[in-house]
């Protein structure tokens, strides 16, 4: 047999021209919608009057007694929510983990019902309920002469963000406790731990990763949150000052880019602690199997324990959505119990004048939803079936939105974009599909991770026996991967859609005219004024039905996606 | 509409081909040649080469160097879909979405053929694989039989040029294993299809195939017969993989008018006047090649013989097999038994006498 040792060495291209196109395609958007938004906040935050280089802004943010306490205010908001949520969501989730608990269903669904109703919206229902005026608050007043003040200042953000995102750390925990194996806790026993000790030497440390992942997203979100302290009538605090200042002193003012800076570092800071806290450190799941703690039976007391606090936190959780509902059906309701009378005059007056917000929400959400699974989907297929070079870059470019808070971004494109003339005059920042696209990119982390998931279940030889029987490239995608990913796709679609549909902060940027307003925007216009609230307590119910239908929806799809998926 | 045996069989041919992935060299220098219409094996052990070779020639991966061609055409531009290669996966790969219908149909649909033929050819492949009646079943309804015969009729349905065949029974319990092997050969011998089974299971190449590729460290060590490489072992890799085989260290000393081979530790081996020996390589030679004498026997010239003791014994059923000391080193005999025989119990001293057709030298 001759030994052909002179053929050439032959060079590969990594990936098609195809490939190449999209993923510049993607990288175009990219920077566009996000990366040149963000730049331009941080170089203005910059720059003096004449374009030089300048610390003298942040000397003046830093000077300044309002914004210090801001500062101080924001921290002790979020830090505060999370311990309050902390202690919301630990016992929840020890009863599940550790007992044959009945009520353990009834627990489930408290870790998703708070988080259909986004916060801003419950925060008016809940200073009727808890407020100074609030019904618990007459109650007390009538029969023990005090008042609590659940809702005075800070204290209200932190009661109704700690209620709304308790769910982040509790669901997060369960999953390391369940992750958890049963044989480490059987080993440390063996060893003669048990009780309190095994809790703190090995339980607690394995559910620590989950911990430190729920409460850092909980601090990110709560210190980031726009529109509760704003509802609320708080404004000594960072994000409401940034709003604030580019709204009534102008785009041109510094001060305001300055403090989405603060708030940026803050996060991506946060998000890198957490990353660095739980990167390699997952120890729950090094051991296959999992299955959880030994569970037992509770103690007749036990379980009657374990039920008032499930209660408890049950009427806490339901709080703001039974407030809620009454307000929207009231005809008044201010310093007594329970509303004078009711009415369904509020839902015709959303249903006849205000039909254009949930028009323009379901038409922003459908859209944003939309880029999101397609994007998603191809940096996904990118990143994992193909070798283009950088393409992690995609993956990591998209979920750099993860660290950009939703004022941020909104000011980012006012400025970025201000300029710019669409062909009929109006400005692109005003523009209202850039409201759709800043959705989008706020909710990609989302869909990405959701595409990335349902993709990594598909078994590549999947795709190859497509190819190796004749089907193209693109073919293959069509008929087998796309047909198989259809699962996680349909819930990545409905979990961005569901959210997007009740974002507040880049949206309450961008809105410039009624028209162009989506629910969350037309739920904070109505509930600035008393006479409004009851039609915006009609609108928040029906932000609610919609994302609640969409929860559900996405749920079901993904249950029904793994079981067909699978290979 | 049966499956048409009329299209002629191609011969592969492998040219000098040299992969890696990143600083691990997987394939060194792949030189092969297989004619039309034979069952070949690629075998060797776990990790040596032979999917990414198989891979290789569906076009999957990439050679840093070298050729593929089909019947003289060189296919190695071509992306895996224009290649005409049907591959089984080792996996199955078989499409959870679809029916076992639906799978088989995937290849004529992508051929653009019309649908009123690929209804027939779809029976037709189910038909010769054995599969009636349950075109209408999802992957997840059949056992790991039925999912590998689903598997090879989507492949043969779009009578591909060659068959790749990845450990295809792996998956399977050891009785299906040697039922199914059997029947794929009688359908490969049936198409006259070429046909690359890679396998890593001795005895499964050595049963139904024509011709084997022993591979090690992705290098080609040897390619012949299953018979060719065990009696012709080209060096120590193929006849240690191949069977069982002694594989002696020692040192060739001249014994007066002869030659021996002398064993660290004590112990000698007579060789034969006549013996052809090299200059390097060590002896190596097959436990059944070599027959018990009583000790008191006088030696024959034309076979090499040694004294040594029995270090242990096992009954393997048609076989005894004695492990017998010599030097430093054991050498395994296998007799076969009988019943009534005289056996050699721990401690006997024996002589042993291997002819000289079965000695071999070898490298490496
Ligand atoms: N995608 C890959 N990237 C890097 N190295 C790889 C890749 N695929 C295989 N290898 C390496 O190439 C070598 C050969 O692998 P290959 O899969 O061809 O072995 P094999 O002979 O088929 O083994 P087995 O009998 O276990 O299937 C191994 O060392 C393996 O680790
Ligand atoms: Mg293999």
């Amino acid at each position: 047999m001759p030994l052909p040792l002179t053929l050439p060495r032959i060079r590969h291209a990594a990936a098609t021209p195809g490939q190449y196109a999209l993923a510049l395609a993607i990288a175009a958007f990219l920077v566009l919608t996000l990366v040149l938004p963000v730049v331009t906040v941080v170089v203005v935050a910059f720059k003096d009057t004449t374009g030089g280089f300048t610390l003298v802004n942040f000397a003046d943010f830093f000077g300044n007694e309002l914004f210090q306490r801001s500062f101080v205010n924001s921290v002790w908001v979020a830090v505060l929510t999370v311990a309050l949520a902390t202690v919301l969501a630990m016992p929840l989730a020890y009863f599940t983990a550790r007992f044959e608990f009945r009520g353990s269903a009834l627990i489930q669904t408290l870790g998703i019902l708070p988080l259909i109703m986004p916060p801003f919206v419950g925060a008016v229902a809940m200073q009727l309920l808890l407020g100074r005026n609030g019904t618990v608050n007459l109650l007390l007043q009538d029969w023990f002469g005090f008042t609590i003040p659940f809702m005075e200042g800070l204290n209200g953000v932190i009661f109704v963000e700690a209620v709304h995102y308790f769910p982040f750390i509790l669901i997060n925990v369960t999953a390391s406790l369940r992750n958890i194996d049963r044989s480490m806790e059987e080993a440390a026993q063996n060893l003669g731990a048990s009780g309190f000790r095994l809790f703190r030497r090995i339980v607690f440390p394995l559910s620590m990763p989950g911990y430190v992942a729920g409460a850092v997203l909980v601090f990110v979100k709560v210190f980031d949150d726009l529109a509760t302290p704003l509802l609320l009538n708080v404004k000594d605090m960072l994000a409401p000052q940034a709003y604030l200042r580019v709204t009534s002193i102008g785009v041109a003012d510094p001060i305001g880019y300055v403090i989405c800076v603060v708030l940026m570092l803050i996060s991506v800071a946060s998000l890198g602690l957490s990353y660095a806290a739980t990167a390699g450190k997952d120890y729950a799941t090094v051991q296959r199997g999992g299955g959880g703690l030994t569970r037992r039976r509770m103690s007749r007391n036990e379980a009657i324990g374990a039920y008032a606090i499930v209660g408890l936190i049950l009427a806490l959780v339901l709080a703001p959505h039974a407030a809620l509902l009454l307000l929207s059906f009231a005809t008044v309701w201010s310093f007594s119990p329970l509303p004078d009378a009711y009415t369904l005059a509020h839902y015709t007056r959303v249903f006849s004048d205000s039909a254009g917000y949930i028009w323009n929400t379901l038409l922003y959400a459908s859209i944003a939803a939309g880029i999101d699974v397609l994007i998603g989907g191809a940096i996904a297929y990118l990143v994992l079936r193909t070798r283009l070079p950088m393409r992690h870059w995609l993956d990591a470019a998209a979920m750099a939105a993860l660290a950009v808070p939703g004022v941020v971004l909104g000011i980012g494109y006012l400025r970025a974009f201000y300029a710019v003339q669409l062909p009929g005059g109006q400005s692109l920042a005003t523009f209202w599909v850039m409201i759709a696209i800043a959705l989008a990119v706020r909710r990609l982390p989302y869909a990405l991770r959701a595409a990335d998931a349902a993709l990594r279940q598909i078994s590549v030889s999947l795709e190859e026996a497509a190819e190796n029987l004749g089907a193209t490239k693109p073919r293959a995608v069509r008929r087998i991967v796309i047909p198989l990913m259809t699962g996680g796709i349909v819930a990545g679609f409905v979990t961005s859609f569901a959210t997007a549909a009740v974002e507040l902060s880049a949206t309450l940027m961008l809105v410039q005219s009624n028209s162009d307003a989506p629910l969350a925007y037309g739920i904070y216009v109505f509930m600035q004024s008393p006479a409004g609230r009851g039609a915006g307590a009609a609108l928040g119910v029906l932000a609610v039905l919609l994302v609640g239908v969409c929860t559900y929806l996405s749920n079901r799809v993904a249950e029904n996606g793994n079981g067909s998926s699978h290979h | 509409m049966p499956l048409s045996q009329t299209r002629k069989a191609v011969a592969i041919k492998v040219e000098g081909v040299d992969l890696s992935y990143g600083d691990n060299h997987v394939l060194k220098n792949v030189n092969l040649e297989i004619p039309p219409g034979d069952l070949f094996a690629f075998l060797g052990p776990s990790g040596c080469g032979k999917t990414t070779l198989l891979r290789l020639i569906a076009g999957f991966n990439r050679a840093d160097r070298g050729r593929v061609l089909l019947d003289g055409e060189d296919i190695t531009p071509l992306p895996p879909w224009k290649r005409d290669v049907g591959m089984v996966f080792q996996s199955y790969a078989l499409w959870p979405h679809m029916t076992v219908e639906r799978n088989v149909a995937f290849g004529l649909e992508e051929r653009g053929l019309p649908k009123q033929e690929i209804g027939p050819r779809v029976a037709a492949a189910l038909e010769m694989v054995g599969l009636t009646g349950l075109g209408g079943r999802r992957p997840s309804e059949l056992s790991g039989g039925q999912q590998q015969r689903v598997a090879l009729a989507r492949t043969i349905v779009v009578e591909p040029k060659v068959l790749l065949l990845d450990e295809p029974l792996s998956n399977l319990d050891a009785k299906l294993r040697v039922e199914v092997r059997r029947e794929l050969r009688e359908l490969q011998k049936r198409l006259g299809i070429t046909t690359i089974f890679v396998t890593h299971d001795q005895e499964e190449a050595n049963t139904i195939c024509d011709r084997i590729a022993v591979m090690n460290n992705g290098e080609v060590q040897q390619v012949g017969t299953p018979m060719q490489l065990y009696e012709h072992p080209g060096n120590l890799f193929v006849a240690g993989f191949l069977g069982t085989a002694n594989i002696i260290d020692g040192k060739l000393v001249s014994n007066g008018p002869g030659v021996a081979y002398e064993i660290p530790g004590g112990g000698r081996i007579e060789l034969p006047g006549s013996a052809k020996i090299p200059l390097h390589g060590r002896l190596v030679f097959r436990p059944q090649s070599v027959s018990l004498v009583p000790a008191c026997t006088p030696p024959s010239p034309s076979n090499a013989h040694f004294l040594s003791s029995v270090a242990h014994r096992e009954f393997l059923g048609a076989t005894l097999r004695y492990g017998l000391t010599l030097g430093n080193q054991e050498v395994l005999i296998d007799v076969p038994f009988r019943s009534g025989d005289v056996l050699h119990e721990i401690g006997a001293k024996v002589s042993a006498v291997v002819p000289q057709s079965a000695l071999l030298w070898l490298d490496r």
